[in-house]
């Protein structure tokens, strides 16, 4: 990865400037980190092109919307499950509710993040959608309590 | 609280699908004039409905390459365990999420590193002596198949 090493402390607080809030102009940006708006806006131009910087995201407040529960779901598949890992991928993939889907090491095969009315609607994607994904095997439901961080405070 | 309308709801699912859109762009999308759609953007934005918007970062970009999601159990032996727990772990720049939750572990954070060597060092100077750990599991990130804030608006 040619990236390391390229970026500064003062990208890095550009960075955390605009996950903090994307909409922030250069000149709020640059003001933020003490440069001038023309050299934040290069900074900024050059972070998107890098692909540091993959575009920008709108923040929902689920709960009013109606989304009232979030479920981390870590997935295992069964033995005989294993040869069909795109069959699974691909099913997972395009549940609606289903907004995160990783693959990893470890005690489990994949990572699942699930957005539900209430529980009892949980419980009928849990039902309906996910155990009846071909290969799956042991499902674990943690129900998201309190978001403490979502921020990097990497510096 | 007020009922979205189908509208509102069309202007939501535009703006998820490109969180970059400006406000003419996403009037266009919706099948609105600028005006109209400004204002509803601007009454969800007052409602809390739209939070914001943030960048999204590719960390692995930066040189981050790691991601190891740690599950953790904490000792509720403890009366404070939680609370102690969650303020020492959100010092840590290396933990990019904490989350607490409900089922069989009770938090769960994300930890980045540039590498599995840089990993080690941050996971025993700094994660192994946060306090009340009872039980740790950690799950590496391959790959990330899907990663959106899309509901069914």
């Amino acid at each position: 990865m040619s990236a390391r090493a390229e970026f500064d402390e003062v990208d890095m607080a550009i960075l955390r400037a605009l996950q903090e809030d994307g909409g922030r102009s250069a000149k709020a940006v640059a003001q933020l980190v003490g440069l001038s708006q023309p050299a934040c806006w290069r900074r900024i131009r050059r972070l998107e092109e890098e692909g540091v910087i993959r575009g920008r995201r709108v923040r929902l407040d689920l709960r009013r919307l109606g989304y009232e529960v979030t479920v981390f779901l870590g997935v295992k598949l069964a033995a005989r499950g294993r040869a069909s890992l795109e069959d699974f991928e691909r099913a997972v993939t395009a549940i609606p509710e289903v907004q995160l889907v990783q693959h990893v090491l470890g005690v489990y095969d994949y990572r699942l993040k699930v957005v539900a009315r209430d529980l009892a609607d949980f419980e009928r994607i849990l039902r309906r959608r996910i155990l009846t994904l071909p290969g799956v095997g042991e499902v674990e439901s943690n129900v998201l309590l309190s978001e403490e961080k979502s921020t990097p405070g990497l510096s | 609280m007020r009922q979205l309308d189908e509208t509102d709801r069309r202007i939501l699912r535009v703006m998820l699908r490109e969180g970059d859109l400006t406000a003419a762009q996403i009037a266009e999308r919706a099948g609105l004039s600028a005006a109209p759609c400004w204002r509803r953007i601007d009454r969800m934005t007052r409602e809390g409905i739209i939070l914001g918007r943030s960048a999204r970062i590719d960390w692995a970009r930066l040189g981050y390459a790691v991601r190891v999601f740690l599950r953790v159990t904490l000792d509720k032996t403890a009366p404070r365990a939680f609370d102690e727990f969650v303020a020492a772990a959100r010092e840590l720049p290396e933990v990019v999420t904490l989350q607490t939750l409900l089922g069989r572990v009770d938090v769960r954070m994300d930890v980045i590193a540039r590498d599995l060597d840089h990993y080690r060092r941050i996971y025993r100077e700094k994660i192994l002596p946060l306090p009340h750990i009872a039980d740790l599991e950690s799950l590496l990130l391959v790959s990330e198949l899907k990663n959106d804030d899309w509901a069914p608006v």
